[in-house]
């Protein structure tokens, strides 16, 4: 039987960036107050905890901050990928999310490497946010 | 200034495959313990502080436990910060003292997540630190999130793999010497670096246990504590926090550990240099290597050389996880930072039989809870 890998469940605050993300577009926070940028999203700003908090797109480019290999993973979902790539990327826009590696060459991924952003889907048509590998220099 | 809280009672259970015991037998057998180390009967206690369980995960845990255990408490309340569960509760102890709301304070911690829960159980059920939607539909784990630490810290200060190898090495060697640890068969730098590889660079051997046991400390008032027993005082305490995912950590490189340590060395007078022997969180080698460096015992990337050289050992300059740590004496969700807390106070005392560092005058114990999010530093020693 396989397991589905997780879908997320979209909170009153995420809802308007998984909506984009199944639209293929990567939204992030701009604060409207104090100018911060902030991922994930939330109600309030992390830096000034005022509540006018824009929406921004993402040109959808980074770099790696750091990754792993996963082999053992923690639940059987992911049993097939395994070995996988995680990954810290820090989106050019300066904020950092977590993402899985993907595509034939992400076993040559580096602290580093620049990275953009794709989109897998998983059940129920969400789309969640991946990382590729750009061309080695 | 109030006249600091002592420990005054310390006890653990085995550690290991404990089939015969659930989490609340356990907990119960190393309070009774502790009580008695401290001379007092279960009547004299007046606050109850319990740590979480993944086997009985109740929302009201103390309560529960004082249910099962008939006492009835002024104060009783559940703690909850992961690894830092044990500091923290042993630092709100020393509050609760020193305020004169309670006089003898019962901290109890313990689970069986080993043989209570079915294989990987406490792999999975600890994944779940996760955040929901920005980090578990990548499949991450504990040694994941870690690994990310690990790579990173790797990158910026040049260390291999094969220095980390040398504190798990270290450890095995202390758990050999412990009549209660989960693991004590000799392990080399090799055998590390050949073990099976879960999130890299981590490996088998880099991670910690999953293991039964439960530990307790009684941490009482000092007029009213045993005068003709050993006066182990809680010089200082501190704690620092910068997150809680991973995802989220403003740094992968400097950690609230830097803060707490600050404020237990400052409150206690203390400087890194004047602790005799230090037990430390080790969920992972990379976890001890971080923390020793942040928190002043080592310059940065040096912590694993130092533990190949032997600095680590009982003859180094800082006999560190003297049981065997998280990494080979076990690992009981909160119960983990207390068999620390429990170490420190056998060193203190000259209990720790071939494991004694003599002269022990100052100790220094932390908790980490979460991916290196939360930190609850003690500094321990006589009065």
């Amino acid at each position: 039987m396989i397991v589905s890998k997780p879908v997320p469940l979209p909170t009153t605050d995420t809802a308007h960036y998984w909506q984009a993300c199944d639209g293929e577009e990567l939204l992030y926070q701009r604060c409207g107050d104090c100018g911060h940028v902030q991922f994930y999203p939330r109600r309030s700003c992390v830096s000034c905890h005022g509540t006018k908090m824009m929406w921004a797109p993402s040109m959808r480019r980074g770099v790696i901050h750091s990754f792993t290999i996963v082999h053992r993973p923690p639940t059987p979902s992911f049993d097939e990928d395994a070995p996988y790539v995680i990954a810290l990327i820090d989106l050019d826009e300066g904020y950092r999310m977590m993402m899985n590696v993907v595509g034939d060459d992400r076993a040559s991924s580096a602290i580093g490497r620049r990275v953009r952003i794709v989109f897998e889907e998983r059940a129920h048509g969400r789309k969640i946010p991946q990382a590729m590998l750009e061309a080695a220099p | 200034m109030p006249a600091e809280a002592l420990i005054t009672g310390a006890a653990d259970t085995p550690v290991g495959k404990l089939p015969e015991h659930n989490c609340l037998s356990m907990q119960a057998l190393a309070a009774r313990d502790a009580i008695a180390d401290a001379g007092l009967a279960p009547s004299d206690i007046d606050g109850v502080l319990a740590g979480f369980s993944f086997t009985q995960p109740h929302l009201m845990l103390a309560s529960v436990f004082c249910e099962y255990m008939g006492l009835k408490p002024a104060f009783t309340t559940a703690v909850q910060s992961g690894g830092a569960t044990a500091c923290t509760a042993v630092m709100l102890a020393a509050a609760l003292v020193e305020s004169g709301q309670c006089r003898r304070v019962l901290v109890v911690t313990g689970d069986n997540r080993l043989t209570g829960l079915p294989p990987g159980g406490a792999v999975a059920l600890l994944a779940q630190v996760g955040h929901a939607e920005f980090e578990q539909p990548y499949g991450i784990s504990v040694p994941a999130a870690y690994a990310l630490v690990a790579h990173r810290y790797m990158h910026e200060y040049k260390v291999v793999p094969e220095d980390l190898a040398a504190i798990a090495v270290n450890q095995r060697s202390f758990a050999a010497l412990h009549p209660h640890a989960h693991m004590r068969k000799p392990i080399t730098i090799d055998d590390v670096m050949r073990s099976r590889p879960i999130a890299e660079p981590l490996k088998l051997l880099d991670c910690c246990l999953v293991s039964d046991g439960a530990a307790a400390v009684v941490v009482s008032a000092p007029a009213a504590a045993d005068p003709s027993r050993h006066r182990i005082a809680i010089l200082g305490t501190g704690q620092g926090h910068t997150h809680e995912h991973i995802s989220a950590a403003p740094s992968l490189t400097h950690f609230g550990c830097e803060i707490s340590a600050q404020q237990a060395f400052a409150r206690a007078g203390a400087i890194p240099s004047d602790i005799d022997v230090a037990e430390i969180y080790d969920s992972f080698t990379i976890t001890l290597a971080v923390e020793l460096e942040s928190m002043g015992f080592f310059k940065k990337g040096e912590a694993g050389p130092a533990a190949a050289a032997g600095e680590l050992w009982l003859t180094g300059s800082l006999p560190c996880n003297t049981h065997g740590g998280l990494l080979s004496y076990g690992h009981s969700g909160a119960a983990g930072g207390m068999f620390h807390v429990v170490e420190a106070v056998h060193q203190l005392r000259g209990q720790a039989g071939p494991r004694q560092v003599e002269g022990s005058e100052l100790a220094f114990v932390h908790g980490d809870g979460g991916i290196l999010s939360a930190h609850c530093s003690l500094v321990l020693g006589h009065v």
